[in-house]
């Protein structure tokens, strides 16, 4: 498949300046949220290292956590499948919903689901597929993938909404109101909910000990989902297995936290044996996580929880959307998760990264995001996966960068260069960061030659630091 | 080979080395009041705190003057609906649920429902207000003691329910009801 252009398709993003300016403020409200969340609990960063050895142990002992919630999940009476890739996934949960002559499914949001792209797979089955988290569910209904990894819509602003829903259930296109258009959904949903032969949620968490599956949600719909109709499926990738009900504690208080700023969600709900005359089917599914596991450079990416921090704080994500990079995640996070999964089609993304470190500083698991996107660029390079572009340009820094004399003649002459450069030099077609960018001032000269004006050759001419 | 062996072979050769489980501490504070704490928390997300003293069902008429179906799993209150007698689109009509918890969070102003509590749980999510009986000595400091509760080893559906149903989803303004309960009330009551 051809591969995503990361910035081509950021750049389409930025000319619309409503949509640009709207999911901005929106994504970093989240972040400034979440920091102060994060300095309200004195504890904080004593959970987030918790969560990082908690995660480190299970994925070092995964088959050991992955045959004890088996055999939990069996003691409860659940039924525990196993899928390979995301094509056995899919087939499972056909087979489940064909033997229970299962015709309609209500689902909750789950990325697991989609990354398996299991309702288009559904549908062509003959199989209704009802997405009942609102955000999902407006993705669903303008057939597009979801853009932020908590809040599927988020790219979409209230206007879209409306005008979606008056498209769809013929609602008031005019109001666009958020409580208004919430109350449509709710109408045109809930009794989807009662009428529905089978419901089905991703997982937050599998914990080991129990058999239960956990789900992280605001709106009810998982719990509506699992609990109404008698079947219930429940699509968990391997990665999400803790040992117990303690360390769970952990992850919940920071899960929340770290994703919206609120200490929780509305619903934290653990399901672990069928509802009563109902059945509870479990798939557990590696699809290229095992594959991860075993590479000493990107295993740590599995830790992942799933909470958007990275997306939310990466200035390249917030100023390019999430449906530029054109990937299951999106942001930080998809940069170093997706390129495994198809190396040509994701070559790009290693490089919508300013590499600043500030995924790393928020992520609640202890992920080396940063650090991966770079060892990423490098696996591009090995697998000859750069563009002409980039090729050419690695080139001459790679000649400057390593001569301290032409570095120091090119940063002269760069300082020289700025101050006299008419715009269309700086803002061409070769130049991906300087669209929609201007440069600061250019200063009056470089650290080194103030280096030399002020402290000397001698290292008389100021104090120490 | 099935799956599963394929699976747990590859995981089990390739994984990366064995290293410590951390215990995990309790995070104990020793807070000056746990009802205030849970009262402000629950209020972060929409969620209402009642002291109506020792006669809710009075409280609860006026609360809810047009409640024409309400269930309820207390002796405190009588309703018209049996919350274990009847078939799960039903619930969707309940007005309002009433039903005591085991168990408050003063961290999250949370409050923990399973099917010990409510036989049919959905009666606690299609129900259009759930008011939920508390007693200020089942609250607990923080969500590290609370799953040390029993319920999160046995029941088959444990819930903390902390607010009642909303969503951000469109313009990341929260607003309510999303699919769950449009109103979430907590009586303190021993």
């Amino acid at each position: 498949m051809k591969a995503v252009d990361q910035a081509r398709n950021a750049l389409a993003f930025l000319e619309d300046e409503v949509h640009e300016r709207a999911f901005d403020t929106l994504i970093w409200g989240l972040r400034v949220r979440r920091d102060a969340a994060a300095r309200e609990v004195p504890e904080w960063e004593d959970l987030r290292t918790l969560a990082s050895q908690i995660k480190e142990h299970t994925l070092a002992n995964l088959a050991h956590y992955l045959e004890m919630f088996e055999a939990s999940a069996m003691r409860n009476g659940a039924t525990v499948h196993w899928a390979r890739d995301a094509h056995e996934h899919n087939q499972i949960v056909d087979d489940i919903l064909s033997s229970h002559g299962a015709r309609h499914l209500v689902k909750s949001k789950s990325m697991l689901t989609e990354e398996c792209e299991l309702r288009p797979f559904l549908q062509r089955r003959g199989v209704q597929v009802t997405e009942t988290d609102l955000g999902e569910r407006i993705q669903q209904l303008d057939d597009q993938p979801p853009t932020h990894i908590v809040g599927p819509a988020f790219q979409k602003t209230t206007k879209d909404v409306a005008d979606l829903f008056h498209r769809v259930y013929g609602s008031d296109p005019d109001r666009a109101d958020p409580v208004y258009l919430a109350q449509v959904m709710r109408d045109h949903t809930r009794p989807l909910f009662l009428s529905a032969d089978a419901g089905m949620t991703g997982a937050n968490f599998a914990v080991a000990q129990t058999g239960a599956v956990v789900t992280v949600t605001n709106e009810g719909n998982a719990d509506l989902s699992g609990n109404v109709p008698k079947l219930r499926i429940c699509s968990v990738g391997i990665e999400k297995i803790i040992p117990g009900p303690e360390e769970l504690a952990v992850f919940i208080r920071l899960l929340t936290r770290s994703a919206t700023g609120e200490r929780i969600t509305q619903y934290t709900s653990h399901f672990a044996k069928p509802r009563a005359g109902g059945e509870m089917h479990i798939v557990l599914v590696d699809n290229g996580r095992s594959d991860r596991l075993a590479d000493e450079r990107f295993w740590g990416s599995l830790k992942c929880i799933r909470c958007g921090a990275c997306m939310n704080t990466c200035p390249v994500y917030r100023r390019s959307g999430g449906l530029s990079y054109g990937a299951t995640y999106m942001g930080p996070i998809g940069i170093i998760m997706m390129p495994a999964t198809d190396i040509r089609r994701y070559r790009e993304l290693p490089f919508a990264s300013t590499i600043n470190g500030s995924c790393s500083n928020v992520c609640p698991v202890h992920i080396d995001i940063h650090d991966q996107i770079y060892q990423w660029r490098g696996v591009m390079n090995d697998h000859g996966q750069f563009s002409t572009t980039k090729k050419a340009a690695m080139k001459v820094a790679g000649a400057v960068l390593s001569q301290p004399g032409a570095y120091r003649a090119a940063a002269e002459s760069g300082v020289a260069a700025l101050k006299v450069l008419p715009h269309f030099a700086l803002y061409n077609r070769l130049n991906a960061w300087g669209r929609h960018r201007d440069v600061p001032e250019p200063p009056t000269e470089t650290f080194h030659q103030w280096y030399a004006r002020t402290r000397g050759r001698d290292g008389t001419g100021g104090t120490s630091l | 080979m099935s799956a599963r062996d394929d699976i747990l072979g590859a995981v089990r050769e390739r994984g990366p080395a064995t290293r410590e489980l951390p215990r995990v501490p309790d995070f104990h504070s020793a807070p000056d009041d746990l009802v205030d704490l849970f009262t402000m928390a629950l209020a972060r997300l929409d969620g209402k705190v009642a002291q109506p003293g020792s006669d809710v069902q009075a409280w609860l008429a006026t609360a809810f003057p047009d409640a024409r179906q309400i269930c309820s799993a207390v002796p405190e209150v009588s309703g018209n609906v049996d919350p274990a007698g009847f078939s799960d689109p039903a619930t969707a009509d309940i007005d309002v649920t009433v039903v005591r918890t085991p168990l408050g969070i003063a961290e999250t102003g949370s409050i923990l429902l399973t099917e010990t509590e409510l036989a049919v749980t959905t009666a606690a999510v299609l129900a259009q207000h759930l008011v939920v009986l508390l007693d200020p000595a089942d609250i607990v400091e923080n969500v590290h003691f609370a799953y040390r509760h029993p319920a999160f080893q046995q029941a088959a559906y444990a819930v903390l329910l902390s607010g009642p149903s909303g969503s951000a989803d469109i313009g990341g303004v929260t607003v309510h009801p999303a699919q769950g309960v449009t109103t979430l009330t907590v009586v303190l009551l021993p």
